[in-house]
């Protein structure tokens, strides 16, 4: 009988050797005289086990971790293909508490299936919301995403049904289904691993959002940076196409939905919608003011529902299983579930998707076991590149949008990076005005200019010169850039500064005070 | 952590062996992708895949295959930080400078990597061998700090032994 074996063939598997370990299985099995098939699956999302290998047993998948591919021939002697006892066995992936405590909604199959493979797919639950959402009209399916509470996982937290609404009432002859997978942010991976680990869960996604709209062409927005998640939508789509899931007729109705995948080039600040639509347009990068909105004027100019990976692959859910099913998830006006990033200087590092409301202590502390380097966590940046650092004392903030939004910050994309105590916060916060120079596309003064401006002034705060004066500016700037900015990029830098220098003040006056140099 | 010389890695935008510059056949990678809505990027990706860049000579043949102006060509090859105005060097190395990476110890890893290659980050070197750029995130957040080789990814890169086996392979 065959033996099935599951390696992961996510980006984050492959860049510690998965695609190794899998060739050197191949031929050891071949030499051993075992048959063996091996199937590449994405990843289940805890990155320290990863060369992850499973072996399907009577017993469930039986998991070997870090296995490199040095490790394979020992690991077959010692009879891995039945899943016998070894130092890296860590018997079924599900039982660690890791993933126990988890409530997976969006990721439920990423990590165990075969991402391209369609049976696969529809025995773990797929193509349901789409086969409900043929029975019913437009607005059924826009007043079901209402219900749900679901709110844009990209950053913003926009209610995905309501924008929905606003294209679907807007009338015209072409409108687009846009997925924003630029996923910039560092610290955040959920929709790369979504996209390499279950792409029809997104594409099943999109065409519910062309038939609830009217919308009958769409287009994956992925950054480049991203050679693998390409691929794997790629594929997904042709695959799709060919089985009717996209095309004229999808899902045996009269609707017709296909869609194209769109590599970015580089630009962060296309993750910003506007920008995003600018540049699958053809052109530079640069913010359009808002009105009108992108769903009454958006790709070409015309209605556009414009939305985050996430948000766009959790929709199948929510059809599938009803609005309820997922509103009885979270907390206040945060409902149903947040796929988490743990990553940075953190044990447990990797994909955590559960209701809003744990506290951010619980987060750090417990399920990403403290930092990997064993040192006191000192700070913690939630939300990517423009979100606050936060200190121990903020552990009790509830992860949701309003808990952060009232301590300052913002929960972003879910991303949750690690410091230890070796951290300095001044150079953080002059990294957070760089990075926002590299990256403004230059469009508006406050950003384009107040970056450059909070460079140079941090370097003086940050070579002992003139610190309170400056500091002072640096305020002022952060000020004018975070009401003065026309998208996110200018708006929140100012969060990630701004968080440093309330919550760790002395780290930008350790210099030993000089005079005024000029 | 495996670092295989390129070509082993399969098809990646770093990775193709570029050809020198064609008109005949930037036209012909043009005139595949014109007819495509928002074609300027798919284009450009294109020819940078052939080409290695986006050389200057593209741009005037782009622009009239897409009744654009050439300033417009420029505005768009110049405002990402993908397209090239010349080729890279035999390898390209692409290191993640982004919040997570330093808080793993990127900072140590591009430093000693600097040392390594003798250039900054940013730059190729004189003979040709190896472009050295920032990256801002490759999604390996959990893992890093993270790089990019000649396409290929590769986690879990500590400074010291790492970065000389980094340099070693850039060094082919």
């Amino acid at each position: 009988m065959t033996i099935r074996v599951f390696i992961p063939g996510d980006a984050g598997a492959v860049a510690v050797g998965a695609d190794e370990v899998a060739a050197a299985l191949a031929e050891e099995a071949r030499a051993a005289g075992i048959d063996i098939a091996i199937i590449r699956t994405g990843s289940r999302g805890l990155f320290p086990l990863e060369p992850l290998l499973e072996v399907e047993t009577p017993e469930g998948r039986i998991g070997y971790a870090t296995v490199y591919p040095r490790d394979v021939k020992a690991l077959v002697a010692a009879g891995m293909l039945a899943g016998a006892p070894h130092e890296k066995r860590i018997g079924r992936p599900e039982e660690l508490p890791f993933f126990k405590r988890q409530t997976r909604l969006t990721f439920a199959r990423c990590g165990i299936t075969d991402p391209l493979s369609l049976d696969d797919y529809r025995a773990h639950g797929g193509m349901k919301g789409i086969e409900r959402a043929v029975s019913l009209t437009g607005t059924a399916i826009i007043e079901e995403l209402v219900a749900s509470g679901l709110r844009g996982r990209g950053g913003a937290g926009f209610p995905t049904g309501i924008k929905w609404r606003t294209v679907a009432a807007t009338a015209a002859p072409q409108k687009y289904v846009v997925c924003n997978a630029d996923e910039g942010d560092s610290g955040t991976f959920a929709d790369r691993m979504l996209m390499e680990g279950d792409p029809f869960a997104l594409i099943e996604g999109m065409a519910i959002a062309g038939i609830a709209v009217g919308a009958t062409r769409g287009y994956v927005y992925i950054r480049s940076e991203y050679p693998h998640a390409v691929a794997a939508m790629e594929k997904a789509v042709a695959i799709a196409r060919g089985a009717g899931l996209l095309g004229h007729g999808i899902a045996g109705s009269a609707h017709a939905f296909d869609m194209e995948v769109r590599v970015g080039a580089g630009a962060y600040v296309c993750g910003e919608e506007t920008s995003l639509l600018e540049s699958l347009e053809g052109r530079r990068g640069i913010v359009r003011a808002k009105p009108p909105l992108p769903a009454i004027s958006g790709l070409f100019g015309k209605p556009t529902v414009i939305n985050n990976v996430l948000s766009l692959a959790t929709v199948p859910f929510i059809l599938a299983e009803g609005a309820r099913a997922y509103a009885d998830f979270g907390m206040g006006r945060s409902r149903g579930t947040m796929p988490i990033q743990l990553a940075g200087n953190v044990k447990n590092g990797g994909l955590f998707e559960t209701a809003f409301g744990i506290t951010l202590g619980e987060l750090v502390d417990d399920v990403g076991g403290g930092t990997e380097s064993g040192r006191p966590v000192r700070a913690v940046q939630v939300g990517g590149p423009l979100g606050a650092y936060f200190p121990r004392a903020l552990f009790d903030t509830p992860f949701d949008y309003e808990s952060f939004a009232a301590r300052d910050g913002l929960i972003g994309h879910g991303g949750v990076v690690v410091f230890d105590d070796t951290v300095d916060m001044a150079r953080q916060a002059r990294f957070a005005m760089e990075f926002c120079a590299i990256e403004s596309c230059g469009k508006c003064t406050p950003c384009r200019i107040g970056s450059t401006r909070g460079v140079e002034t941090l370097d003086r705060v940050i070579a002992g010169r003139d610190v309170e004066r400056n500091l002072a500016i640096v305020e002022d700037l952060c000020h004018t850039m975070k009401f003065g900015s026309l998208c996110a990029l200018g708006g929140f830098t100012p969060y990630p500064v701004m968080s440093a220098l309330t919550h760790f003040p002395d780290d930008f006056r350790r210099a030993p005070a000089r005079e005024a140099a000029e | 952590m495996a670092l295989k010389p390129r070509g082993e890695s399969g098809k990646t935008p770093d990775v193709t062996d570029h050809q020198p510059w064609s008109a005949e056949t930037a036209r012909a990678i043009i005139a595949a992708n014109a007819g495509r809505e928002g074609a300027t990027l798919p284009i450009l990706h294109a020819l940078q895949e052939t080409f290695g860049c986006v050389p200057e000579a593209a741009e005037p043949l782009v622009a009239e295959a897409l009744n654009l102006s050439r300033a417009e060509i420029h505005g768009v090859v110049t405002f990402y930080h993908d397209f090239r105005r010349t080729p890279p060097g035999r390898h390209v190395l692409k290191l993640c400078r982004a919040e997570a990476c330093q808080a793993r110890g990127g900072d140590a890893l591009a430093a000693d990597v600097e040392r390594g290659l003798g250039i900054p980050i940013n730059s190729t070197s004189a003979d040709g061998r190896v472009t050295f750029e920032a990256v801002y995130c490759l999604g390996l957040c959990a893992s890093g700090p993270a790089i990019m080789i000649d396409g290929k990814l590769v986690a879990r890169v500590d400074a010291g032994e790492g970065a000389a086996r980094v340099v070693e392979a850039c060094s082919r």
